[in-house]
């Protein structure tokens, strides 16, 4: 109970003090998980919309396999990723390894199934009728997708934040393809598990404070966007 | 009605699994023209009204709008743009009333002065002025199907098609969105395509009816027309006649028939098909009218009415305004009283009454 308290109260000291070190770490999580999370519905929105609004042969399977996506564990997408950016493998000449990039791209294939699927899911909930409603009110195809989705606003923020809460807090990929590198690849999670493992709790402690707060500021701006309107 | 045709369609099919959902051979739309679709549940009324909105994928056929071919399955944007759909559900978008009632111009990226002024008379036009900034998720059953047809006449569409746009609503509710259409059809004169299961509707907005039965249209005509001169059962059923009677012409002259309906029992038709025709016989309970039974003895005749019988009296059943009187004549008739001469007849189930009609109420079909 002690260390937990000292940790704490170091971990206070080391947020307000401002320590640099702290700061980038806090800062690199961010931006890692960030961009993945925007690529992720760049690539899973529109993919999820597909296959919500069109029918073709296999798209059962395909959907499957989104929703199996949806539960990638990381350390396999790590595993892969560093086999596909290793010297000699198939991407290798990229040097990719080891990089903030490698851990945006091990990070977006977490992300992009579960943006994907969740976009599906928020658009198969939408009254089936709405779509011919609004291709009636003349809409173009383009147009159609876009009144859809924003319909479907509310359980697409909910897709957003399952994407970044995904990648933010996960640790096996990041920790593969980034190799937890000082002031390089060094993110809140990997560097956690690192101080644990040398037992300074109290760093852990405030590592682990700080991944809680940036959750939390994250979760609190798209739920303010998302529940700005009254209970039903 | 010589309007000329704003819309024709022809050899119109939807088949889905080898299933033929919906046949229309021929159908015209006139410029200006209600034309209400009639029929029961799944007689294929709003699979009709989908595909001429070319809202269903599987249809084929030919569908000409102003003398231009459109194609069925992939229709411009800018044909689609001269129609405007009115659903049973209003299917508003989650946003105020207004922006409802904007979206269609919005997509055709009208400027937004000319939108919010045609927002503005339509929320007037439509009686929900106050109601404008409100979120759609809050409106009533009837406040919402009256933005849902504010944001289609906002439109000012070539063809306007309403399917069942009243059946979920309230009586009261119902009748004011009627008579709004109404007031707003006749002032716009805007061709309309009125899907409907209700026969009062389709008479209170339909110039023309077409009745549908199993996924074809099995008549189409004026509704005075389709009510008096149905051309078969299905259609004398759907539309209100309560007495049907199958028979056959036991006696011909001059274009009047007498019809044998059950033994010893004649009923004098007009109509000129010749001895021995098998029919069925159409009356409107409406044309039956109904007197007190002579006294004995006494043989003249109360009415000019062709046909007087003897009727025991065998069901009363409240009907709105008026009673249905169900009658055993040796065959069964059915008949509309008032109230006061429900009184003045003393009608109760059990009596006598002398139900009287003329021949040229009954509509004769061949069989």
């Amino acid at each position: 109970m002690d260390l937990f308290l000292t940790g704490t109260a170091h971990a206070f000291w080391l947020l307000l003090s401002g320590d640099p070190e702290v700061w980038r770490i806090t800062f690199l999580s961010l931006q890692i998980s960030l961009s993945a999370t925007f690529i992720s519905l760049l690539l899973g929105v529109p993919l999820g919309a597909f296959l919500a609004l069109k029918e073709f042969p296999g798209r059962r399977l395909v959907i499957s396999l989104v929703n199996t996506g949806m539960s990638l564990p990381p350390v396999v997408v790590g595993l892969f990723v560093t086999i596909f950016l290793w010297r000699n493998g198939p991407l290798g000449f990229f040097h990719l390894l080891y990089t903030p990039t490698a851990m945006v791209i091990a990070q977006v294939i977490i992300a992009a199934p579960i943006v994907a699927g969740l976009t599906l899911a928020a658009l198969q909930q939408l009254n089936p009728k709405l779509r011919l409603q609004i291709l009636a009110l003349g809409a173009s195809r383009p147009q159609l997708v876009w009144l859809l989705l924003r319909e479907a606003r509310l359980p697409l923020l909910a897709a957003v934040m399952a994407g970044f809460g995904g990648v933010i807090s996960e640790i096996g990929a990041s920790m593969m393809v980034g190799g937890n590198l000082l002031g390089h690849t060094r993110v809140l999670t990997t560097a956690t598990v690192m101080e644990t493992s040398k037992g300074n709790f109290d760093i852990a402690i405030a590592l682990s404070v700080i991944l809680l707060l940036l959750i939390f500021a994250v979760n609190a701006l798209l739920t303010y966007t998302q529940q700005r309107q009254r209970p039903l | 009605m010589d309007a000329p045709p704003l819309l024709t369609v022809q050899d119109l099919r939807i088949q889905i699994d080898g299933r033929l959902l919906l046949t229309v051979p021929s159908l015209t739309i006139l410029r200006g023209e209600v034309l209400a679709v009639l029929g029961p549940n799944g007689a294929g009324k709003s699979t009709l009204l989908q595909a001429l909105a070319c809202l269903r994928e599987s249809t084929t056929g030919t569908l000409t709008f102003e003398e231009q071919r459109v194609d069925l399955r992939a229709p411009t944007l800018e044909f689609r743009r001269r129609l405007a759909v009115v659903f049973q559900e209003p299917l508003l978008f989650d946003t105020t009333v207004a922006e409802n009632i904007a979206s269609g111009l919005q997509l055709r990226g009208l400027a937004k002065a000319l939108i919010t002024e045609k927002v503005a008379l339509w929320l007037d036009q439509l009686g929900i002025n106050h109601l404008a900034h409100r979120q759609a998720r809050t409106l009533s059953g009837g406040e919402a199907q009256r933005t849902s047809l504010a944001r289609a006449f906002v439109l000012s569409p070539d063809l306007l098609l309403l399917d069942e746009p009243f059946s979920a609503l309230d009586t009261p509710t119902r009748e004011a969105l009627l008579e709004i259409v109404h007031r707003v059809q006749q002032h716009t004169r805007v061709t309309t395509l009125f899907v409907t299961h209700d026969r009062l509707e389709a008479l209170r907005l339909g110039n023309r009816v077409a009745v549908m039965d199993k996924g074809e249209i099995v008549q189409i005509g004026t509704a005075e027309e389709i009510f008096s001169q149905p051309v078969s059962e299905t259609v004398a059923n759907f539309v209100g006649i309560e007495t049907i009677l199958r028979g056959t012409v036991a006696c011909q002259s001059d274009g009047f028939a007498e019809i044998g309906v059950a033994p010893e029992k004649r009923i004098a038709a007009a109509s000129p098909l010749p001895l021995g025709t098998e029919v069925t016989l159409c009356l409107r309970p409406e044309e039956v009218t109904l007197l007190a039974p002579p006294a004995e003895g006494v043989l003249e005749q109360p009415s000019s009415a062709r046909n007087q019988f003897l009727a025991g009296v065998t069901r009363i059943i409240p009907w709105g305004l008026a009673y249905k009187i169900h009658l055993d004549c040796g065959f069964p008739l059915v008949a509309f009283v008032t109230r006061p001469s429900l009184e003045v007849l003393n009608l109760r189930a059990g009596g006598t009454v002398l139900a009287t009609f003329k021949a040229t109420a009954v509509h004769v079909l061949p069989r």
